[in-house]
């Protein structure tokens, strides 16, 4: 090895050392420290009562109904609203991509979502569906006593509604950037064979967009796996609403049970850890490396 | 080509329905902040009477009794100091990853989208207890530290796709010419880098400004509360009146300048946020 390639290999380390310890500071060692936790009884309320117990706030966390209830919560939210911004992004990326006009408006307003903060957003929704403020009730075909806070799936539905009007952008620009690098020669070629619009659709732009896809769904379901802010704001984990990550919340900050807290704390990121590889394994071999495409 | 009357037709229609589901809740939290307390509950979607009141109240009693100045004031500076350590090391490493071959290139990518994908709520047990013993709870670097963790992923794989596409022989051609190395990396390659870390900074400061969880978990006061976490501990003037109005006039305050700063960026905004992710 050339001093040359030697003291480039140093210059490359050097330059990302900063970077890496930032990053790995605040997840690497705490996950670690997280472990740690997750395996003693550590309630700050009663620190006399700390001690070694194992995996008994494993146990305690996965024979509770609670547990099972936040995870088919999390689960059943990330699934339907990201299979509703995957279609509605995808049907504002193929109006961006084929604009006849108003592309910049379409772009403009899709941004204005993407820039406002999340909890500002869930304020915005809430106040909208709540019964005394919101105009949501004086709509026709509404009930103008409708308690959309009341019950659970009703709940769901305007949470849903303010997580999807919120990263559905993201979503869009995602696809749309994934639909311009499709050879718009291809498309030419199918129709002169006689292809109709839906089989151009689903021959050609959904097979070369797969990546594309993909990515997007990934960043998005690991997204909505961890939703908290929106349920914090508009039900606080009332009438079954509760996420694993308010869960979370909830023993760790709000009680102060380290240990059981961590213990969920580790069964999200494994779970996470699951979502990420299941992704990974469906893009194959690509890898991330930022592509010198 | 040309377009039928139909297609144009239908065109409007899908561009007002997209524009119009935009815009609603924002227009809704700006309608209601110009609300009176009188007319709050009037479910009125554009107020029959409009005052300035909620904004107002935000301000009383200056920096000492408003809920609102000190977080704000909290926020901008959290942001802005997140944004811009985040973007000096993301640059650091975004240089060497672009320019530089070093084994532990794509280690350090592959690590970054880990870190994109890490659940923060993971670390929030943790952090909460180190911060207590660290002295580092309810203090600004308690939450810039882990702000710059979590944005670092984002900065690095914009700065690297932005990095790649600069025609980096223009330094030398400039040092042939005559330029001393310092006079070609200000005049030629400091012009082309500065529109991507200009898109990276935007979105890092989105990024900090936005967040919740950890503003949430790691503060208790104004010292260094937020104002998304601010809001959620409003109050109202009794026990018996709700704060929505000044919810409401909070969040048109935090909403409107970003929403301009959007706009006036749209361009790049875009091109940061794909690119990372279309190449890679």
């Amino acid at each position: 090895m050339s001093a040359r390639t030697r003291s480039e290999h140093r210059l490359g380390w050097l330059l990302c050392a900063p970077a890496a310890i930032a990053m790995l500071a605040v997840t690497a060692y705490p996950i670690g420290y997280a472990l740690v936790l997750s395996v003693q009884k550590i309630d700050l309320r009663f620190p006399e009562e700390s001690g070694f117990v194992g995996l008994q706030n494993y146990e305690a966390v996965l024979t509770s109904s609670l547990w099972w209830t936040d995870v088919f919560n999390t689960v059943f939210l990330s699934v339907i609203s990201v299979s509703i911004e995957l279609a509605l992004g995808m049907a504002i990326a193929l109006v961006m991509h084929k604009a006849i006009f108003g592309r910049g408006l379409v772009r403009t307003s899709v941004l204005i979502p993407y820039g406002i903060v999340t909890v500002v957003a869930a304020f915005s929704w809430q106040f909208a569906f709540a019964p005394d403020t919101g105009f949501v009730n004086q709509l026709p075909l509404i009930a103008d006593d409708m308690d959309w806070f009341g019950g659970r799936f009703s709940s769901f539905a305007v949470i849903i509604m303010a997580e999807v009007w919120k990263t559905t952008p993201f979503m869009a620009l995602l696809l749309l950037a994934g639909l311009t690098t499709i050879d718009r020669g291809l498309y030419d070629a199918a129709k002169v064979d006689g292809a109709s619009a839906w089989q151009r659709f689903t021959k050609i732009t959904l097979p070369l967009m797969k990546p594309a896809i993909l990515v997007a769904l990934l960043f998005r379901t690991l997204d909505a796996f961890r939703i908290f802010d929106t349920i914090f704001i508009m039900t606080a984990g009332a009438q079954n609403t509760e996420s694993v990550s308010i869960l979370g919340y909830n023993q760790l900050i709000s009680r102060l049970n380290l240990g059981l807290g961590s213990a969920v704390s580790v069964l999200i990121f494994i779970a996470v850890l699951i979502i990420a590889l299941i992704f990974v394994r469906g893009l194959g071999a690509r890898q991330p490396d930022g592509g010198k495409a | 080509m040309a377009h039928s009357a139909r297609e144009r037709t239908l065109w409007s229609i899908g561009l007002l329905v997209v524009v119009l589901f935009a815009l609603i809740p924002v227009v809704w939290i700006i309608s209601l902040s110009l609300k009176t307390p009188a007319t709050i509950t009037d479910q009125s979607f554009i107020p029959t009477e409009f005052s300035l009141d909620n904004y107002k109240g935000l301000f009383e009693g200056g920096i000492a009794e408003s809920p609102f100045i000190k977080p704000l004031i909290n926020s901008l500076l959290i942001a802005s100091i997140t944004t811009f350590i985040s973007i000096v090391l993301a640059s650091f490493a975004a240089y060497a990853i672009a320019r530089l071959d070093f084994p532990g290139r794509r280690l350090m990518l592959a690590g970054a989208l880990a870190i994109a994908m890490f659940p923060p709520i993971s670390t929030v047990g943790p952090l909460f207890d180190m911060w207590r013993t660290l002295g580092l709870y309810d203090t600004y670097p308690g939450l810039i530290i882990p702000y710059l963790t979590f944005s670092l992923p984002l900065a690095i794989y914009t700065l690297v796709a932005f990095f790649r596409e600069i025609p980096w022989e223009l330094e030398q051609a400039a040092q042939v010419d005559g330029a001393t190395p310092f006079q070609a990396f200000r005049k030629v390659i400091v012009p082309l880098a500065a529109p991507g870390m200009f898109t990276a900074a935007i979105l890092v400061f989105i990024f900090a400004w936005n967040d919740f969880l950890f503003a949430i978990s790691l503060t208790s006061s104004d010292a260094s509360r937020t104002v998304p976490a601010a809001l959620a501990f409003f109050t109202g003037d009794s026990q018996f009146t709700q704060p929505t109005g000044n919810i409401a006039a909070a969040a048109v305050l935090v909403t409107v300048p970003i929403i301009i700063f959007v706009l006036l960026f749209q361009r790049r905004i875009v091109a940061g946020l794909t690119a990372g992710a279309v190449k890679g």
